[in-house]
């Protein structure tokens, strides 16, 4: 997957989640909870979208690489890249 | 139980919510009683396959976001619904109220059935590695849920809880709201039942291997008490919650009063898992008109619990008739012949269905009834058609479930 498509992937999991919020604005290097309303229940659900979708585990420690979206794309490339 | 009573005493329904298969507000719901409107029809269950089921269409997003809806349960949800629309029916507007003192008591047949088949299937495509299973899990599942999620879609911080009575369980939310107003816990109670079961593929199974589950060509058929080619139990959701508030608050606030809770009794049977029995229902029917201080002929209006299972449905005929007599003066009805088996939901669904008795002097039928059973004979059963009566002062709603759980509650017009 290139850069562009694992951002959308993500992207896609988070509309999933927080079905009620609008993402067309939502900026690459602000954290994702401070601009849309996502808690912690709602993180896990990214965490565990991205195991049953992708089959990546993301160990608790790193948790926080995930918080803005284009940290998710940086971590998530050399995982997604040969999906 | 009513006599000398002084306002602060008695207990009043000022608010119904509700959602049944065939309506989705009291007025709705009345009309398809009254007209003969089933509301079940087919299903597709997991593992099952076809099956008739009664299913609700209210609209979830009336009062939640999509993301509730994703966390919670459906039972959840049909409670929240539920419960706002009895706040806007009894015309309470929550920003003036202290919401500390308001009581969430929901009965429920069973929680968490729904959510643990869905997750055991979710993680089958998994090989059942359970890394795969939710952490949403635990808050659906707990027994409070149905509840909790009513407190937190409103704000409500008084006590919520539900109250597992199998399908006695919507009259016992009810009865113990009412106990929980003359405790002086709360100030206003949201108190019935609600039912999702018709997610679960176990409840059906299980019934199926009971031979108790109804089955018919014309799903609109396959619910019907008393007759003697009746079948089984139609599973069906819904729920139905009442704003309880007592006497005198209802007439300082100037609220429409539906009715006044003059008895009720809960009692157990303690002898059977499954089969009911006549000498405790009974015992429990007349502990309800005992503590409302009337005699059997004072009430107008019978709501059976008959579900259509061939013992049920006898022995209950059999406990009326020691209680009312071959002839009684009770006109007699049955509300599942029209939404099946509502669960927790039933006893409070079904005593909803008849507050308007009240006011337009009508009751309902039992529908479906093409050949009565003989040992289901019932002096005033009202078969098809609505009847119309000259007097509608006392109802009363059998409800009875599982493990020999007993619940009868007795209403009666308001009159100051």
């Amino acid at each position: 997957m290139t850069k562009e498509q694992i951002r959308a992937a993500v992207l896609e999991i988070i509309a999933q989640i927080i079905p009620d919020e609008d993402l067309s604005n939502l900026k690459g290097d602000v954290p994702i909870r401070e601009q849309v309303e996502l808690d912690s229940m709602d993180f896990l659900d990214i965490i565990m979208e991205l195991r049953k979708r992708y089959g990546i585990e993301v160990p608790e420690s790193e948790y926080m690489q995930l918080a803005t979206l284009d940290g998710s794309v940086a971590y998530l490339e050399p995982r997604m890249r040969n999906l | 139980m009513v006599a000398n009573r002084s306002d602060e005493t008695r207990v009043v329904i000022t608010g119904v919510g509700l959602t049944a298969p065939n309506g989705n507000n009291l007025a709705e719901f009345r009309k398809s009683l009254l007209t003969g409107k089933s509301g079940i029809q087919k299903l597709n269950i997991r593992y099952i396959g076809e099956v008739v089921a009664g299913l609700c269409d209210f609209d979830p997003l009336k009062y939640q976001k999509k993301k509730e809806l994703r966390r919670g349960t459906r039972a959840g949800s049909i409670a929240v619904y539920c419960a706002q629309e009895a706040l806007a029916d009894a015309r309470l507007d929550l920003a003036c109220a202290d919401k500390s003192r308001i009581g969430v008591y929901l009965g429920i047949t069973e929680h968490g059935t729904v959510e643990t088949e869905n997750e055991v299937y979710e993680i089958k495509q998994f090989d059942y590695d359970v890394k795969y299973w939710s952490h949403h899990h635990n808050p659906r599942v707990v027994a409070n849920n149905p509840a909790g999620e009513v407190t937190l879609n409103l704000g409500i911080t008084g006590p919520h809880y539900t109250l597992g009575a199998a399908c006695a369980g919507g009259n016992i939310g009810l009865i113990h709201g009412l106990q929980m107003l003359l405790l002086n816990e709360v100030n206003l109670a949201l108190a019935g039942g609600v039912s999702e079961s018709t997610g679960s593929f176990g409840i059906f199974a299980g019934f199926r291997s009971e031979g108790a589950l109804a089955s018919h060509p014309d799903p609109e058929k396959a619910s019907r008490p008393f007759d003697k080619d009746r079948n089984g139990v139609v599973v069906s959701e819904g729920g139905c919650v009442f704003v309880l508030e007592r006497l005198s608050d209802a007439i300082t606030r100037g609220a429409k009063i539906y009715c006044e809770i003059v008895g009720y009794a809960i009692n157990s049977d303690a002898s059977d898992f499954i089969f009911p029995d006549r000498e405790r229902q009974i015992q429990c029917i007349r502990l309800a008109l005992n503590k409302a201080g009337i005699s059997p002929e004072d009430i107008d209006i019978i709501n059976t619990h008959g579900t259509g299972t061939v013992e049920g449905d006898t022995v209950e005929c059999q406990a009326i008739r020691e209680v009312f007599g071959e002839s009684p003066h009770a006109h007699i009805n049955n509300t599942k012949s029209f939404i099946g088996h509502a669960m927790g939901a039933a006893g409070a669904l079904e005593l909803a269905g008849n507050l308007p008795s009240f006011e337009d002097y009508l009751v309902h039928p039992t529908i479906n009834l093409d050949h009565l059973d003989p040992k289901c004979p019932l002096g005033s059963l009202v078969i098809n058609e609505p009847r119309r009566i000259d007097k509608v002062d006392y109802i009363l709603n059998n409800s009875f479930g599982m493990l020999g759980i007993n619940s009868v509650v007795v209403v009666k017009r308001f009159d100051k």
